[in-house]
């Protein structure tokens, strides 16, 4: 077998495998986050399904698929159909370039080389960004085309605060890309070799915050989830959808934080490198998978703890703090870079 | 503040200077923090109730929005409409009761209360001193319970549901005393003309001083979580200003009056109970927004809480019901020992009190604010009217001008923070 067709077969392993685990970590953060509501609202969350509760995103899914599926009378059916993929297919596509472990080097897997990464992209974080845009559209057209005025509110607010938000990652993800000098997140990851002290996280520690605080606009969770807004909007873009094509949105959004906190972890935090040089023993998917637990963890603490803001405060924030930030975070690195070359 | 109020309610002047924004700066403050938007063409109208996860019951407000700032608001209530009063004229005045818990299920006791007191004061009966001091107990429990409710729910309206649950939590062990005293949760029927239903049960004065005990440590918590919360001063900060002369204009009464600078509290301006038997301060906040209402409440829960700890302390012995044959049922526990109470039990249950002629209007401070209740009689066991004069109708046709120029996260904020029930509303 030569080298090529191994690698298509590695590819195509790859390519089922990695959406079928992202897809098994995502129903257990769905059950984690209903538990962890629960704790911190001194309940017990969900306890009936599985042990300890742990198979209730099994029954939810099953609920959801067995349930009517209902279309507005008066909505734009085509758009109205076809926004849920929008927002679903977007998300998957990231995990594509992705690392979860070492990229290159020698043959280690039965005399092949078995790279940790489904596309080895040049520019995987202009991807990250672009799709991330584009699932936008799912949600401004769902709520556009369900002709509700509460959908079409939630449409709006998602459609002008994603995009003043995605200006801030934009700013604050170039940062990075000066340090490690590419766009590929392969690169990236490489240009964090050694210890924990080694990471972006601490030259970059302005844009990382920036850009944290901007993905959880972009995931669309409280403080920022004025999309959804239950109390406002009753479910912004959502409120007409129904059955499983409202399990699409509500999955593409796990979905997204899976990928969102991967990406931060990619950043920032090291990718898939363990904190000590000391502990490579440990299989780098590892390291990632704990990374993403501790991002989700801290995404799910802030969105059950804190009050969500009013419209024209988080636009405020977005263009009067994180912009101006981002953006001063990004000339002072350029600077520096250049000052150190 | 007792004691240094003048006639009108008013603070005295020293402390107006101190910390009080005069009237023409909250009129100025609040025509800055309303936008004033000139209706174009394109104003979409939205229904925001009967169902919608914040309108607290069955509140209906049809809004006319330009983008997201409120151009109009017309409310729509009766939906919960379910003739109390008019039921109220079949009723002999025993039986009333019970009806009256329905109005604000979340307050049950204060509407009994309110509506045994206008009775009382048409029948001339007098309520011994026990029952005054029980009847004033269980009014603050009910404030307390009121008040966890409402604010749980309103800082739930604001995004996050976290704090409602724990809110709920504490909510509970009021409810279980209520269980304790009572028999029942949320409708107890507690009061009866002449005094309450039942005498305090072993025990419940070790379980309430327990509570009153605890609870002042968990409020103190809640309010520094609220106070440092930027996020939360950010949305109840000058947001829904709304002057007392606003609150006169359109009989706003009860912690939103309070949050607007009058010390205006029916308990200490026209007492009842053993009110004027307890010393407690009335909750007065400057700036009239969001963020004072809740002050108030979470002062008032405070006072309440001394107000229970000092009616234990004090409870008199003696019974707990007037000894009046023509108007109040006996106790209960006399009935089938004494045939005295007995031939009274009969006779109230089955042809009820005598009540003369006139008409008579009483109010009290219930928790949301001033519930007055008239009654016509034109003699016999049942009243010819009775009209209930209860806060949340007030303060639901207040919305209009409460949110009109505020934004729709606004709205739901402002319209939870004047604390509307819809039972109590349409009646």
């Amino acid at each position: 077998m030569s080298d090529p067709v191994a690698q298509l077969i590695f590819l195509i392993i790859k390519a089922i495998v990695m959406p079928v685990l992202i897809i098994l970590i995502v129903a257990f953060a769905i059950f984690f986050e209903r538990k962890f509501a629960g704790f911190f609202a001194g309940r017990v969350g969900p306890t009936y399904l599985g042990p300890w509760g742990s198979l209730q995103s099994f029954g939810d899914i099953f609920k959801l698929i067995s349930k009517e599926d209902l279309i507005p009378a008066k909505s734009d059916k085509p758009v109205f159909k076809l926004a849920p993929y929008i927002a679903f297919v977007p998300v998957f596509l990231v995990m594509a370039v992705i690392p979860f472990g070492p990229v290159g080097g020698e043959a280690n897997l039965f005399g092949y080389r078995f790279d940790y990464v489904i596309a080895s992209f040049d520019a995987g974080l202009v991807l990250f960004l672009a799709m991330g845009a584009m699932a936008v559209y799912g949600v401004v057209l769902g709520g556009w085309s369900s002709n509700s005025n509460y959908s079409l509110l939630g449409g709006l607010r998602a459609g002008a605060q994603m995009i003043s938000y995605e200006l801030a990652m934009g700013f604050s993800a170039a940062g990075v890309m000066l340090m490690a000098g590419s766009m590929s997140l392969i690169d990236i990851v490489d240009g964090q070799a050694g210890n924990f002290w080694d990471w972006y996280w601490i030259p970059q520690i302005v844009g990382g915050l920036v850009f944290f605080v901007a993905s959880i606009a972009e995931l669309n969770r409280t403080p920022f989830d004025l999309a959804e807004a239950e109390q406002e909007l009753v479910a912004g873009h959502l409120t007409e959808y129904s059955g499983m094509r409202w399990g699409m949105f509500y999955f593409a959004e796990y979905v997204n934080l899976v990928v969102v906190s991967m990406i931060v972890s990619t950043l920032y935090l090291g990718g898939w490198r363990a904190p000590l040089e000391v502990l490579d023993f440990i299989p780098g998917p590892i390291w990632l998978f704990l990374k993403i637990c501790f991002l989700i963890f801290v995404y799910m603490w802030v969105r059950w703890t804190i009050i969500r803001y009013r419209y024209n405060q988080l636009m405020s924030i977005g263009w009067k703090v994180l912009l101006p930030l981002s953006i001063a975070n990004l000339l002072v690195t350029a600077v520096v870079i250049s000052a150190v070359n | 503040m007792s004691g240094t109020q003048d006639t009108q309610g008013l603070v005295p002047a020293a402390q107006a200077l101190s910390r009080r924004p005069s009237l023409e700066e909250l009129r100025e403050r609040k025509d800055r923090t309303r936008r004033h938007l000139e209706p174009t063409g394109d104003v979409m109208t939205i229904s925001m109730g009967p169902q919608h996860p914040s309108m607290h019951g069955v509140y209906r407000a049809v809004l006319d929005l330009d983008g997201e700032v409120i151009l109009a608001v017309r409310p729509e209530i009766g939906n919960l409409h379910r003739g109390v009063e008019k039921l109220c004229e079949h009723r002999t005045y025993h039986q009333i009761i019970p009806l009256t818990d329905r109005l604000d299920y979340i307050s049950g006791f204060a509407m009994n209360h309110g509506f045994c007191e206008a009775a009382e004061k048409l029948m001339g009966v007098e309520v011994p001193a026990r029952g005054r001091y029980i009847r004033t107990m269980t009014h603050e429990l009910c404030r307390i319970s009121n008040h966890i409710l409402w604010l749980g729910t309103s800082i739930m309206d604001l995004g996050t549901q976290t704090f409602f649950t724990i809110c709920f939590r504490d909510r509970e062990y009021v409810l279980d005393l209520f269980e304790m005293l009572t028999g029942a949760r949320m409708t107890h029927s507690f009061a009866r003309i002449g005094g309450v239903a039942k005498d305090l049960p072993d025990g419940f004065d070790h379980r309430c001083r327990k509570v009153i005990d605890f609870l002042p440590k968990r409020l103190a918590e809640y309010e520094r979580i609220i106070k440092q919360n930027r996020i939360f001063l950010k949305r109840a900060k000058n947001v829904g200003i709304f002057t007392s002369e606003d609150c006169h204009a359109w009989r706003v009464t009860g912690p939103t009056l309070r949050a607007a600078g009058i010390a205006r509290d029916l308990r200490k301006d026209e007492p009842y109970a053993a009110y004027p038997e307890v010393e407690f301060d009335v909750a007065v906040e400057y700036n009239a927004d969001v963020y004072d209402r809740f002050l108030v409440r979470m002062k008032e829960m405070r006072e309440s809480c001394k107000i229970i700890r000092q009616c234990l302390d004090k409870m008199p012995p003696g019974p707990f019901l007037a000894p009046d044959a023509a108007h109040s049922l006996p106790m209960k526990k006399n009935v089938l020992r004494d045939s005295a109470a007995m031939i009274q039990d009969f006779y109230q249950v089955f042809r009820g009190p005598q009540v003369p002629r006139g008409s008579v209007y009483r109010c009290v401070e219930a928790p949301k604010g001033e519930m007055g209740v008239y009654i016509r009689s034109e003699g016999g066991a049942k009243p010819a009217r009775v009209r209930f004069s209860t806060p949340s109708f007030y303060h639901g046709q207040a919305v209009p001008a409460l949110v009109e120029g505020e934004m729709v996260a606004d709205m739901i904020a402002i319209f939870a923070s004047v604390d509307v029930v819809l039972g109590d509303c349409d009646r």
